[in-house]
């Protein structure tokens, strides 16, 4: 719309018709994009609702106790809690470490052609589903491996943990080569100009610099872990909706999302009132608690975008 | 000039300086990181390989076995007779409501973000939201489908309430297609914004409107990589189980079924592929033939979801090759 011509802006806006259809694509991607936001208002109205009738509801003796049971009116709410950290804590211990080192290989060493078979290899383990993972944990990886180091039966949070730590490893993998990935490339040669191997650009310039993405992976990783529900849910026990508070890795338990999914599980009979609300108000603080996480994690992306 | 240090180890002859400098030596803490690091790639592929070779071993024979009828069976309450039918078809719907919904606002959405709002506080707060919703747990998504879809819209159908509390298939669809939403939009947005400047501006320059340009330039560039983003949640929704659960699938048997596609199992209840195989899996496995049909309606499953994946991949690594 620069100066001096001699059209009119009647001339410049083209028919109506076309402006008219314009305006309609136009609104109708608006829409589009503001269902996100009704999604969101409905996410947090379900949630909110009837976790306040669930905390209305109990006797605050009922939330501290030996075991999260709610067909038996007992909502011991350090159960899952503790269940939740434990089985995510086994996760990291083993995604954080394999996924970081998969994508420095990735990222660093490997030769373009070998990373182009071993990124959709990761992709492919990364689209196995979790109730797959779930079976795995629970008839390959308790069998095999928990219950050959340990006396635990065949349900356990650590089975349980290794399996989500399975599912996560992608995850990290993926968003920790991205951040790897965004470290110019000058800094690394900069760092071989002067003399130092490979190992010392990598450990010393490469990761440093690509942190803040790295830690944004973990934290995305952690926050996948705890939402994690179908590997938990096969693979740590809890049946019946019934897990006694416990420390012990090797043991039976539960964690939040398995105890919501085990809540409404139709079995023989079906939950309803308070039992039922229970369910609401795990949902609720599982939400926070990944919502919290993701703000951190984003706020941590954001920050590699900034510096480079 | 005094020295301030003296090194013992410098080279005292220029001889000796030329082979401190030329010998090999053999980088013994790069080799070991290196070998690390392999470790855990190697642990990560051996893991999928684990996997997979778990469960062929587990069902191959049994689903070889069977054929076509595990494919074409009902639920039975004998291994040897047991089809995974009901979930075939659950699944399958679940996919056509994540095409038929999903795709369509994600795509639009991403447009939005992409190619029409300016840059304000408005359009920020929409990404954040569309961030966020991507990162909630799948369990919190069906509290969401309980609420909205199941008991404030009866299902989608309301005089079929009475039998299963609107646990309905269209509430499962749709509780789905709300799921992948975000990645749709996430990665179709991904897509858009790769497509170079300069192509809009060709076509802004010639007297294109923006919906012009988006139609004719933006969507036929991105195209590949938005239909990569899509096939990706695809195979994301069909793999879901727990919000499934959530909105009270059936874990089980829906009774003698025998049509495939029929728009009154819209108001019906539903099963999934997902949600017979945590059924199955939850079967004790001292009792035979459970664990081999687990295995069999996994290789179904697998067989569904990787198929998208692959495509997605391959789709993706083709046109990566093409505009390099």
């Amino acid at each position: 719309m620069t100066a001096t011509t001699t059209l009119t802006i009647d001339d410049m806006t083209g028919s109506a018709r076309r402006r008219t259809r314009e305006r309609f694509v136009s609104s109708l991607f608006f829409g589009a994009a503001a269902i996100s936001l009704l999604i969101s208002v409905g996410i947090i109205y379900s949630l909110i609702d009837e976790a306040w009738t669930f905390l209305g509801g109990v006797d605050m003796g009922q939330l501290w106790g030996d075991q999260w049971a709610p067909p038996f009116a007992e909502y011991d709410i350090k159960t899952p809690f503790v269940g939740s950290l434990i089985v995510t804590g086994i996760a990291m211990t083993l995604a954080i470490p394999v996924g970081l080192a998969a994508a420095v290989y990735m990222s660093e060493y490997a030769r373009p052609g070998v990373r182009k078979v071993l990124k959709p290899t990761l992709e492919v383990l990364a689209g196995i589903p979790s109730v797959v993972l779930g079976f795995f944990a629970l008839r390959w990886i308790s069998p095999n491996i928990v219950q050959n180091i340990s006396d635990a039966g065949g349900f356990s949070l650590m089975a349980a943990g290794l399996g989500v730590g399975i599912l996560t490893i992608p995850l990290i993998a993926s968003v920790s080569e991205d951040a790897l990935a965004s470290v110019p490339g000058a800094l690394r040669e900069a760092s071989a100009g002067l003399g130092a191997k490979k190992v010392t650009t990598t450990i010393r310039i490469t990761i440093p610099a690509a942190i803040s993405g790295l830690v944004a992976a973990f934290i995305i990783g952690i926050s996948r872990a705890i939402g994690e529900t179908m590997v938990v849910f096969l693979a740590a026990g809890g049946g019946g909706n019934q897990a006694e508070f416990t420390t012990n890795p090797f043991d039976p338990g539960t964690v939040m999302t398995a105890a919501m999914a085990a809540t409404v599980a139709p079995s023989d009979r079906v939950a309803s009132g308070v039992e039922l609300e229970s369910l609401f108000f795990l949902g609720l603080m599982l939400f926070l608690i990944t919502l919290t996480l993701n703000v951190i994690a984003d706020r941590f992306v954001r920050r590699v975008r900034l510096v480079y | 000039m005094t020295a301030i240090s003296s090194p013992m180890d410098v080279p005292a002859t220029s001889a000796e300086a030329d082979v401190s400098f030329t010998e090999r030596r053999t980088d013994w803490q790069g080799i070991s990181f290196k070998a690390l690091l392999m470790a855990g790639l190697g642990f990560a592929i051996l893991t999928l390989v684990a996997v997979l070779w778990n469960v062929i071993v587990d069902g191959g024979d049994f689903l070889l076995e069977r054929g076509t009828s595990f494919l074409t069976e009902n639920a039975s309450s004998r291994a040897n007779e047991f089809g995974v039918f009901e979930g075939i078809r659950g699944t399958l719907w679940i996919g056509i409501f994540v095409i038929v919904f999903s795709f369509p606002i994600g795509i639009g959405a991403a447009i939005y973000l992409e190619e029409y709002a300016s840059d304000s506080k408005l359009k920020r707060f929409i990404e954040l939201n569309i961030r966020n919703l991507a990162g909630v747990p799948s369990v919190v998504y069906g509290i969401f489908g309980l609420i909205i879809f199941v008991r404030r819209f009866d299902g989608f159908f309301p005089n079929s309430v009475e039998r299963h509390l609107g646990a309905t298939t269209a509430a499962a669809g749709a509780t789905l297609a709300v799921l992948v939403l975000p990645i749709v939009i996430i990665t179709s947005a991904e897509a858009i914004r790769a497509v170079p400047r300069a192509l809009r501006e060709a076509g802004y320059g010639v007297g294109a409107t923006r919906w012009e340009v988006t139609r004719h330039h933006v969507l036929p560039y991105a195209a590949p990589g938005i239909l990569t983003g899509t096939l990706l949640s695809l195979a994301r929704a069909l793999g879901e189980a727990a919000p499934l659960i959530l909105i009270g699938g059936v874990l089980g048997s829906l009774g003698p079924q025998s049509s495939l596609f029929e728009l009154e199992q819209l108001g019906e209840q539903f099963t999934s592929l997902t949600l017979m195989i945590t059924q199955l899996a939850k079967r004790p496995s001292t009792v035979a033939g459970w664990t081999e049909a687990t295995a069999a309606a996994i290789i179904v499953l697998l067989g569904i979801v990787l198929m998208a994946n692959a495509a997605a991949i391959l789709l993706r690594n083709r046109f990566e090759k093409k505009r390099g």
